[in-house]
């Protein structure tokens, strides 16, 4: 599997570190119900199949959102976490 | 049919021409007492106790591929019970237990060899912290003997005790730890409780799940409409995708761990070897291959195989253990799918629909799992109360805070384990 930085291209996966689902990017509001704060830390969709992640290329110290199928490792498309908000 | 040695030498003299299928392969009866969801060994195990332990025979185990093709056909076969937070330490030890008489009790050779697990430790901090380790399974009941270095010398002689990086200060043996025939596990228990009376329904995959009223009636398959009071989600890396039927989402995410097997050698390897801080463990099966894995992949995975970079890892971790395997050939790599918790520890529990039960969480320890982990799920089912030695597997833990049961210490989040 390679994935490709969007500021350096398509790398080896050594290169990455995997954080989990880019659900991480929609952090609860400070004083949210816990039940939010308990799905965001625990709960998961766990797809089989597309899928959205969160990644970090070591190398260049940067955050990215990865379009990857989690039945046959394909990535589709990878992008930085401002587009991936836009 | 009962197995004997009689039988066997019997067999010998007929040209093996009396056996037969071990277990039927019955049509689904419209209604079950019971339908288990997964043929694995969790879901196997567990219709084998509630035919065992609570006269439930009218039950329905629901398998899509064929029995034992999963993770219990797919792991390093260990046993262990060296668990040091309660919760896990009582449910481990008594799994344990029941793996000592599991042959007789199954009367299926399942090949379970106490040899010895040797966890490796490279530093003084480290010494203390399995120190303190081998005393809870001690007050547990269980056995464990503090080695130094010249000790696992004794044992393993072959190590590279002068690593430069992790040089070798001594092991933690846990003497009844060993090994298991892991496809005699799910074949064991696949005939005890077809003999019980227990339908084992292959190539019937479950395609919904109906409550009515909070309350579970049944379930939908490709072999049509099945009946039942009671239904438990026992589908390790799929439950994700069979809890979503039941409208639940889980603290669950599925990740890939890979092992590997070498071409079969004499005798070497007379132990189960952890080198936990190289991410690597090593036993030799009874064909003579050397059977070892690592560390999970660290991305969510479905596809039962894994990348390059995690076996090149697991390779260098066994060089520099015991640089002596170089010459070995591996034969083979496969991938398991593990149902990661958040902390590590796995869940059986009820769920907030009435009579429908969950069980999975296993990250990459569910083999060793398997006879205590049916004994509670069956004891759950049949009596909708928690067996005592899982009564901390609860579903709610991670909502919560409470009992948590983080065993490496990493804290309670997806990804660390």
């Amino acid at each position: 599997m390679r994935l490709t930085c969007p500021h350096c291209g398509e790398r080896d996966l050594r290169e990455f570190a995997y954080k989990g689902d880019a659900l991480a990017l929609s952090r609860p509001e400070a004083n949210a119900e816990l039940q939010a704060w308990h799905e965001y830390l625990h709960i998961r969709d766990n797809p089989a199949g597309p899928t959205r992640e969160l990644w970090y290329h070591t190398p260049c110290g940067s955050w990215m959102v990865a379009e990857r199928d989690t039945a046959t490792h394909a990535v589709h498309r990878t992008m930085t976490p401002a587009e991936a908000t836009k | 049919m009962r197995y004997s040695g009689f039988k066997v030498f019997l067999e010998g003299l007929r040209g093996q021409s009396g056996w037969k299928p071990v277990w039927r392969d019955p049509e689904p009866k419209p209604v079950y007492d019971v339908v288990i969801i997964g043929g694995g060994g969790h879901g196997l195990s567990t219709a084998y106790y509630l035919a065992k332990n609570h006269g439930l025979t009218n039950v329905a185990v629901l398998e899509k591929g064929y029995l034992g093709g999963g993770n219990v056909g797919r792991n390093t076969t260990i046993v262990r019970a060296n668990y040091f937070l309660p919760g896990n330490s009582e449910f481990y030890s008594h799994s344990m237990k029941l793996w000592e008489g599991l042959a007789a009790d199954l009367n299926y050779n399942v090949m379970h060899s106490q040899r010895g697990l040797i966890n490796l430790f490279h530093s003084d901090g480290q010494r203390d912290a399995f120190a303190r380790r081998g005393n809870a399974m001690i007050n547990q009941g269980d056995d464990a003997v503090l080695l130094d270095r010249e000790g696992v010398r004794s044992y393993l002689p072959y190590l590279d005790f002068d690593n430069p990086r992790f040089p070798v200060y001594g092991g933690l043996l846990h003497p009844r730890g060993g090994t298991a025939r892991h496809d005699a596990v799910a074949w064991g228990y696949a005939r005890g409780a077809d003999r019980r009376g227990v339908d084992l329904l292959q190539q019937c995959e479950v395609t919904g799940i109906d409550i009515e009223g909070g309350q579970v009636t049944g379930v939908q398959t490709t072999r049509g409409p099945i009946k039942a009071k009671k239904v438990a989600m026992i589908a390790a890396g799929r439950s994700g995708q069979v809890a979503a039927m039941a409208g639940m989402r889980l603290p669950i995410e599925s990740h890939v761990l890979q092992a590997f097997v070498t071409e079969g050698l004499k005798p070497v390897i007379d132990h189960v070897i952890s080198f936990g801080m190289g991410h690597f463990y090593i036993s030799q099966s009874d064909k003579g291959g050397l059977v070892f894995g690592g560390d999970l992949d660290f991305y969510a995975s479905y596809a039962q195989r894994g990348n390059l970079p995690m076996a090149e890892h697991v390779m260098e971790a066994g060089m520099a253990l015991m640089p002596m395997i170089g010459q070995a050939r591996v034969l083979r790599s496969w991938g398991g799918i593990m149902d990661m918790s958040p902390d590590g520890s796995p869940i059986i529990d009820r769920t907030a629909t009435k009579g429908l039960y969950l069980n999975c969480g296993w990250c990459y320890g569910g083999f060793k799992a398997v006879p205590a982990s049916g004994f509670a799920t069956a004891h759950l089912i049949a009596t909708d109360r928690p067996h005592e030695t899982a009564a901390r597997f609860r579903l709610d833990r991670f909502a919560t805070g409470r009992g948590l049961m983080d065993e490496e210490g990493t804290g309670a989040q997806h990804n660390l384990h």
